[in-house]
């Protein structure tokens, strides 16, 4: 059949209209071909024989009448062995090749193979002649670092197949059979390494959704024990610009605990993705032994660069971390910053003429950003195994302000709110997290009455200090004035966290869970402490053993030493202690 | 010999409307008129009907005047020939030398590929320790002043200019008032760096059109400059009329209006613009310093708050002086280590910056008639010393110089140990008489 074609007719901004001469569909991937360049672009609206698309590049110098080709195709991605460590930009382009290939600057109109098709991958066969498989199910594996890519029946095949041949034990590339099935109707079907998904569509290749209950370990203290995180949760961090959304961001991406992040640099400054890109390589993962970058994928759509590809961005890399996810395997995936990909939505809007909705954004930014969100998830696969897809957004609202669409937007959606403060951030108190307005709907690895004690103690010790700036210290009671130091030890020694330490930056489970009740103890005893000079002494000299405390390795001798020196502290300045 | 066409269908703000066939999306074309010719750009196109934009602006163009399409998007000239040049925003000369039409490079060009980008690591020196000390200014970096009208923040930008370690600069004035455009190119004269300085130009007065491109011809000067291994510093002041200027244009386009009246992609634009700062590997480079206004000093206005989260940290200026506070560079980690610097830096950065934060709640508490402690008397005195010697804009000492009178402000405030800074630190560098 011949490809449907049609001609420009209007061009604004990147949006561009085309007369059509035949059947095209919503979504449909077209091309403009502008001499040597074939600029991909995006159906986004169909009318009476005109498709206006979005074009994923500059629209410089597109003339009416220029040639336009469909590719019958939606927007997908090619999934294989060979994602892990790349640097793709919104659609898929692996940036470094196209840096080798054309310097510092990036060409408009070309696309690149996201796999190396050359490479042979040592395939074990795992399915059977005579085996029933449906989609998702494992036919073999390659080991792709230190995991065993699952070599899936593609999820886009319906029914229930029959194996007629599964390759041997050997090299093949991505493009070679490894099997062939037999569909329900006789139809034979030849099975290689790779295939396409549709971006925005999810995957849905598993058995049933289960409820996240297991906390995702951050290694960051307030968040895993204050507002946890789920194994195939969400969470958003909204923050307005400098109170640290970005080296929390890192944070995360490098001690959580899970196989695989994605980092999705969506519409913000190269400089960030820089510092990702070359210092991953460097970092060791702990839990691996390998490099952090070997556990990554980094889809990068800066600031920059063109504003389709960045609305783009985000499925292409959920669709990436829900393919892992078929592979039983728990990924992480960190959008920054989701408010940029609704901007970019807000822009096509602008130039359908869409009626706007607040703030100028469409009226269906809600339900995008919720079905963004719902491709996370727990999962049981076919095969039994549990699987999950955590997805963390941040959120850059105008004006440092939470009321406004996309934050309100993402707040009904996700299980945690991680709320970063101008404030917090300019009293340099790191992660900026906001502890008294975040929250979370997940379980945390430590009591939750223990919890919400001392969070009111925060809470109290807040009110106190709110307090003394009207009457000052002299107005203030003792008790009350303990009350104080109390939450402001809770906050210097626990809540916040030294990122640029290498051993303070990640708090394992078992540390956390260690030091936290040490912390409950001091919250709980009542020191003998007079006057407040004394207590203001006392406390000061407790958070310094604290904070160094932080900063000793848990298995060192020196932690066992330092934990002596605090207890031997409390022990000298309480009258009794408490619930002990 | 392109086709003349005379016959405008529609003028409605600067945005004028003709019927064309074979026109290039963003070509230029020339209009005559009877004030003159004047560059215009197309912004639609609609089967046969193109909108353009008039550089000039609209008045007194008649709907029978003659345009001729130029077949080529905007374009600039390259050459060292430009240096010591005064342009305007369509790139013609203001000053009275010759017009250059040599070498015409496009302006907007492709972004840099993240891929290729480099950690910056390079200090530029700028004599100014609130900048050099505190929040150091790092090759490559794009910061804007973030300010309110009356403050001096074109004289900081043409001292930045004048003291700068770099090859050369490229100055794009945005409505710029006329008197602070001679003040500019004063001082430059006067210091002796108009020969290696560029101007691109647009004053109050000019039209309102032209001052869109002046970024991008700055940018794309300085980016060719660049690749040919110089390290350029482009100055654009002021960002607040560049988003005003596409606001009017927007809403002549009848585009639907976003946040206070500034359209949709206000942060796609403005990060186009900033993100042209980089560190090319093997060859020069570019580094922003833009001055944003605030609209009745707010931060949280669409322009300011934008910019903020785009550039790499900010300076305020507020009452003369780099408020120590909110300002930041994100970028000074990568060059305020022991191994870029001298090894006082940070305690010195972080030390001061501290004191003076307790120097502010101690004045807070004498404003509502607190008592004041021996502390408080000493903070008193070290925050009236850091302010008269170092926030003064018109301090004019080089880093190693103003680390040594950090020193000795604090010891002629405080005891060692007051301090809190680090042994070793102060047996080295604290003033021995």
């Amino acid at each position: 059949m011949k490809p449907t074609t049609g001609k420009i007719i209007g061009v604004s901004g990147n949006m561009v209209t085309v007369s059509v001469d035949g059947n095209i569909m919503q979504n449909e991937v077209a091309y403009i071909i502008k001499g040597n360049e074939r600029l991909k672009s995006e159906i986004v609206r169909i009318g009476d024989g005109v498709a206006f698309l979005q074009v994923f590049e500059s629209t410089k110098g597109l003339t009416i009448g220029d040639d336009v080709e469909f590719s019958g195709q939606l927007l997908s991605v090619q999934l294989g062995p060979g994602l892990l460590k790349q640097i793709y930009d919104g659609l898929q382009n692996p940036l470094p090749e196209l840096a080798e290939e054309f310097g510092f600057f990036l060409p408009r109109g070309v696309e690149f193979k996201p796999l190396d098709e050359t490479k042979k991958w040592p395939f074990t066969p795992a399915a059977k002649v005579g085996d029933t498989v449906i989609a998702g199910q494992s036919l073999g594996s390659v080991p792709e670092g230190i995991f065993d890519h699952q070599i899936m029946v593609p999820f886009t095949m319906k029914g229930e197949f029959t194996v007629e041949e599964v390759a041997k034990a050997g090299d093949y590339s991505i493009v070679e059979n490894i099997a062939r099935i037999k569909d329900e109707k006789g139809k034979t079907h030849n099975i290689t390494m790779s295939f396409r998904w549709p971006v925005k569509i999810a995957i849905e290749a598993y058995k049933e959704k289960i409820v996240p209950n297991d906390p995702l370990v951050t290694q960051a203290r307030i968040i895993d024990t204050f507002f946890p995180v789920a194994k195939g949760g969400t969470f958003c961090i909204p923050g307005p610009f400098g109170a640290g959304k970005t080296v929390l961001q890192h944070v995360l991406s490098r001690y959580s605990q899970v196989d695989i992040v994605i980092v999705a640099a969506c519409g913000e400054r190269a400089g960030e993705v820089v510092e990702l890109l070359r210092e991953f390589p460097e970092l060791e993962d702990p839990r691996t032994g390998k490099t952090l970058m070997d556990r990554t994928i980094i889809i990068c759509n800066t600031s920059s660069m063109p504003v389709a590809a960045r609305e783009a961005s985000v499925y292409t890399a959920v669709t990436l971390g829900e393919y892992y996810r078929q592979m039983g395997l728990d990924v992480l995936l960190m959008a920054d910053s989701t408010s940029r990909w609704a901007q970019a939505m807000r822009e096509l809007s602008g130039r359908l003429e869409e009626i706007p909705g607040e703030e100028a954004f469409p009226a269906y930014l809600e339900s995008r950003i919720a079905e963004f969100y719902e491709r996370s998830g727990l999962v049981e696969l076919s095969n039994g195994k549990v699987a999950s897809l955590t997805i963390g957004g941040t959120v850059s609202p105008a004006g440092g302000n939470f009321e406004e669409p996309v934050t309100q937007a993402t707040l009904k959606v996700v299980g945690a709110f991680l709320g970063l403060s101008r404030d917090r951030a300019n009293a340099r108190r790191f992660p900026s997290i906001h502890p008294l307005e975040s929250w979370s709907k997940y379980k945390s690895f430590i009591d939750p009455e223990e919890i919400a004690a001392s969070r009111v103690m925060l809470q109290r010790g807040n009110d106190v200090g709110q307090m003394m700036m009207v009457v000052g210290e002299e107005g203030t009671s003792n008790d009350d004035f303990q009350l104080y130091l109390k939450g402001e030890f809770l906050d210097n020694v626990y809540l916040q966290q030294n990122s640029f330490d290498n051993v303070d930056a990640g708090t394992s489970k078992e540390r956390q869970q260690y030091v936290f009740n040490m912390v409950n103890r001091v919250l709980k005893t009542d020191f003998q402490l007079d006057d407040k000079e004394k207590a203001r002494g006392f406390f000061n000299h407790l958070r310094q053993l604290f904070i160094d405390w932080n900063y000793i390795a848990m298995d060192s001798a020196e932690f066992k030493a330092q934990e002596n020196a605090i207890d031997t502290l409390i022990k000298e300045n309480s009258g009794n202690e408490k619930g002990l | 010999m392109r086709k003349v066409y005379n016959k405008i269908l529609s003028i409605s703000g600067n945005v004028i409307t003709v019927k064309a066939s074979n026109v290039g999306y963003e070509e230029l074309a020339e209009i005559t008129t009877q004030r003159g010719k004047s560059l215009a750009q197309v912004i639609k196109l609609d089967n046969d009907l193109v909108s353009l934009q008039v550089f000039a602006g609209s008045r007194g163009v008649s709907v029978s005047d003659e345009i001729q399409f130029l077949g080529h998007p905007m374009q600039v000239t390259f050459s060292d020939n430009m240096l010591g040049r005064i342009f305007d925003g369509a790139g013609n000369p203001r000053d009275k030398g010759p017009q250059l039409t040599d070498n015409m490079i496009e302006v907007a060009g492709p972004s840099v590929n993240p891929a290729k980008r480099i950690i910056p690591k390079r200090m530029i020196r700028t004599n100014i320790p609130m900048i050099d000390i505190f929040n150091s200014l790092v090759v490559s970096q794009k910061l804007p002043i973030f300010s309110v009208s009356g403050e001096p923040y074109n004289e900081l930008l043409a001292r930045i200019a004048l003291q700068a370690e770099v090859d050369m600069i490229i100055l794009g004035g945005i409505g710029l008032k006329y008197d602070e455009y001679m003040k500019f190119k004063n001082t430059l004269e006067e210091g002796g760096a108009l020969s290696r300085s560029i101007f691109f130009m647009n004053t109050a007065s000019d039209p309102i059109v032209e001052s869109l491109m002046v970024p991008d011809l700055s940018l794309a000067v300085a980016e060719k400059f660049a690749l040919k291994g110089k390290d350029v510093l482009v100055l654009l002041s002021d960002m607040t009329n560049f988003a005003d200027a596409m606001k009017e244009i927007a809403i002549t386009m009848e585009q639907v209006p976003s946040n206070r009246g500034y359209p949709g992609d206000l942060y796609s634009q403005l990060a186009a613009r900033y993100e042209k700062a980089v560190d090319f590997e093997g060859a020069g480079s570019i580094t922003v310093l833009a001055v944003t206004t605030m609209p009745g000093d707010d931060v949280t206005h669409p322009v300011p708050d934008n910019t903020g989260y785009i550039t790499e940290g900010q300076f305020y200026l507020h009452h003369g002086s780099i408020d120590p506070f909110g300002s930041l560079s994100r970028l000074k980690q990568q060059v305020n280590d022991p191994k870029s610097s001298r090894k006082d830096h940070r305690a010195i950065m972080d030390g001061m910056i501290q004191l003076y934060a307790q120097f502010i709640e101690t004045e807070e508490k004498r404003s509502m008639g607190f008592r004041m402690s021996n502390w408080d008397q000493k903070l008193l005195k070290y925050g009236e010393q850091f302010k008269a010697q170092m926030m003064n804009l018109t301090v004019n000492i080089p880093l190693e110089k103003a680390l040594d009178r950090g020193w000795e402000i604090l010891a002629d405030c405080f005891t060692t140990d007051e301090t809190r800074m680090r042994t070793e630190l102060i047996n080295e560098f604290w003033p021995k008489n």
